[in-house]
């Protein structure tokens, strides 16, 4: 159906783009692909589940101070004062952590969910919310696909909390606070490239250690955010997601649109003025 | 007018102010204390009552509308005409009070005019399109109404110029009404792991554009049903007696777009290959729309225009109704994270406030039509 309608509208719908989507339709797929983001790998291999980022994070967003943490294995959520948490989790390879925050995924559901363009996907590729912009539709919660953006359900004043990638850090060239400041060096820092070639050195100089996998290669189109782990990612609560981009699937909606406003008007009209002629005669004698 | 000041305590004035009065101050509370106070919404599930029945299920009972001004301004399909400004009036209201709950739900509601005044343009964003959907049908549908209050306020210079502009309203609304009727639909398509796979499928947009035709119709059956008794006084005996075959005409359309909308479900049913879901709880509860909800009124509303029986019209329209409302809750609440492990129900205090909504558009359209020639014929000046 959307292969249709999408064929449909490239035939009939170019002027049309114009009037509703055109700069949109210039700017989007001018290559998520090819920005090479910012992000982080995490290595699950190396994390040895300290909780040092959680406090690290919220030292560095102003957030409470976490609550220590009593049993690993409890599976918390992120949430409207932690923007990341680590969990652990008993694998067929014994107890192995997982860290967990917005993935800044390449091409944002929340951000093209985001009706003021508040939810934002810079060019360096932190995904960020912008206070003096946001309604709080809470749409962006609807469409993220990992449930990321959390909502202060119990302010006036409400703002929706997720990881940023420390954002303002990185304007001044500084690394994310999670990621200076891990022990382990499970975190590892820089661009998309250079982090999808890391991770692979990593799979084939230690393949008995690592399952071989990126989980965020090619989730959701591709996140800033990649995890390497010693086991299956769904043994680490990690979803089985689909590959391609989530703001796609809106694409063939909005993308007929436009055909929709100038044809069924000029439709409309057609059938209007064609009725008009046939019922003439019944109108003036009602008249 | 002195007839219907005289009566105070009616029912419906008994049950409806002391939940208005509720209602507003669980909004001051909402507003002061933050959206949590009332309501019992998640980190998981962050649109529940408000958005999935006040918005999502008022609009397509809204539907009624655009339909009818297509079958009587663009078909010319002159034997529907008495009912036209009730339907339209009805819309708008629908519109204006469904559609305004939203700005309840809105966490920071100050920041709304951000996508209105273009200094913000999310236009990747469905919501976007529908808000600003939402907005010039609103117009569209003031225009098309504005006539009867030319004619209530005796204007006729500005009568002739206002009817002068309906037909474009009407092609103006319609086009809306296809375009955001099928874009609440499409706002859920990026939730696609969030909704139960029997109720998420590509189609949603299509789905919710048709269903809101013979919701909006049944609507009208319904609506009509309640004005025809309640305002009896206003009606001429003409339209009354116009009224039954209208509502004839409307339960075969119904019949006949509930049977092309059942058609589509059973399409993409077999096309997903859901068969074993079927047999699970979610599966059942999915059967009990289709055949209870679907089927059945679609199958009474053939047999009773056959039989020309307007009662069992009216309670398929009202089986229609309530599979709108499962259809829709469906979607965007009961199988929106259906998985999760806190469930959301709504609070007390969410359904009051919904009750609110209901209750205040209803006396509001009260006091049009006891003033306005709706229901009433239009003065004799403004027929010419
Ligand atoms: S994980 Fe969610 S919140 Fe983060 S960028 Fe992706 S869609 Fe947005
Ligand atoms: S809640 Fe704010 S950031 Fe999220 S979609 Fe709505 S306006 Fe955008």
């Amino acid at each position: 159906m959307s292969i249709n309608r999408r064929g449909f509208f490239k035939v009939l719908g170019v002027t049309g783009a114009a009037l509703a989507i055109g700069r949109e339709v210039k700017a989007a797929p001018a290559g998520n692909g090819e920005i090479d983001f910012r992000g982080i790998l995490y290595d699950s291999a190396r994390c040895k589940g300290c909780h040092g980022c959680e406090y690290d994070c919220a030292d560095a967003n102003g957030l409470p101070v976490p609550e220590p943490v009593k049993d690993d294995l409890i599976v918390r959520s992120t949430g409207e004062t932690r923007r990341t948490v680590v969990n652990g989790y008993n694998t067929s390879k014994g107890k192995v952590f997982i860290k967990i925050q917005c993935m800044h995924c390449n091409e944002p559901a929340c951000a093209s969910a985001c009706l003021t363009q508040a939810m934002h996907k810079t060019k360096a590729g932190p995904v960020i919310w912008r206070g003096e912009k946001c309604m709080g539709c809470r749409y962006c919660m609807v469409s993220c696909p990992f449930d990321m953006p959390k909502f202060e359900y119990h302010s006036a004043n409400p703002k929706i909390q997720k990881c940023d990638m420390c954002y303002n850090r990185l304007k001044t060239g500084e690394a994310p606070a999670c990621a200076t400041n891990c022990p382990n060096e499970a975190l590892f820092y820089g661009t998309r490239r250079q982090l999808i070639a890391e991770a692979r050195k990593r799979i084939v100089e230690n393949p008995k250690l690592y399952a071989d996998y990126l989980y965020g290669e090619h989730e959701a189109g591709g996140t800033c955010w990649m995890y390497l782990s010693p086991v299956n990612f769904r043994e680490l609560g990690l979803k089985n997601i689909q590959k391609a981009s989530y703001p796609a699937l809106t694409k063939g909606f909005l993308y007929s649109v436009p055909s929709i406003f100038v044809l069924l008007p000029a439709f409309l009209l057609g059938i209007h003025q064609a009725t008009k002629k046939e019922n003439q005669t019944i109108e003036e004698d009602e008249s | 007018m002195n007839q219907t000041k005289s009566k105070i305590f009616t029912p419906f004035n008994i049950i409806s102010v002391p939940v208005i009065l509720v209602g507003l101050v669980l909004i001051v509370i909402r507003f002061w204390k933050g959206i949590g106070a009332v309501t019992n919404l998640t980190q998981e599930i962050p649109w529940g009552l408000w958005i999935g029945f006040d918005v999502v299920t008022g609009v397509a009972f809204a539907g009624g509308a655009y339909v009818v001004t297509f079958m009587v301004y663009i078909l010319k399909m002159k034997q529907y005409q008495s009912i036209v400004r009730v339907t339209v009036l009805n819309g708008f209201l629908a519109y204006v009070f469904y559609a305004g709950a939203l700005l309840l739900d809105l966490g920071r509601p100050w920041n709304v005019i951000n996508p209105i005044i273009g200094n913000n343009f999310g236009v990747n964003s469905v919501l976007f399109l529908v808000a600003w959907h939402f907005l010039l049908y609103m117009i569209a549908q003031l225009i098309e109404f504005s006539p009867a209050i030319a004619e209530w306020l005796g204007a006729r210079k500005i009568h002739k110029v206002l009817s002068g502009m309906t037909v474009a309203a009407v092609i103006f609304g319609i086009t809306l009404s296809t375009l955001h009727q099928s874009g609440l639909g499409a706002l859920y398509l990026m939730a696609k792991e969030k909704i139960h796979p029997l109720w998420y499928n590509e189609f949603i947009p299509v789905m919710f554009f048709v269903s809101s035709i013979f919701a909006g119709l049944s609507m009208v059956i319904f609506e009509g049903s309640i004005t025809h008794r309640v305002f009896a006084s206003q009606i001429s005996s003409k339209d009354h007696h116009a009224q039954n075959p209208i509502v004839m005409g409307l339960s075969k359309i119904c019949a006949g777009t509930m049977f092309a909308y059942f058609f589509l479900q059973v399409l993409v049913f077999i096309h997903e290959k859901h068969w074993g879901l079927l047999n699970t709880p979610m599966g059942y509860w999915y059967l009990l729309e289709m055949i209870g909800f679907v089927l059945l009124p679609m199958a009474l509303f053939f047999y009773s225009y056959r039989r020309n029986n307007i009662l069992l019209i009216r309670t398929a329209a009202i089986l229609t109704m309530l599979g709108i409302i499962l259809n829709r809750l469906n979607v965007t609440v009961i199988g929106f994270r259906w998985d999760a492990t806190a469930h959301y129900i709504p609070s007390w205090m969410e359904v009051v406030v919904t009750l609110t909504v209901i209750f205040t558009e209803i006396w509001i359209f009260r006091w049009v039509i006891n003033r306005m020639p709706v229901l009433r014929s239009s003065p004799e000046w403004a027929k010419h």
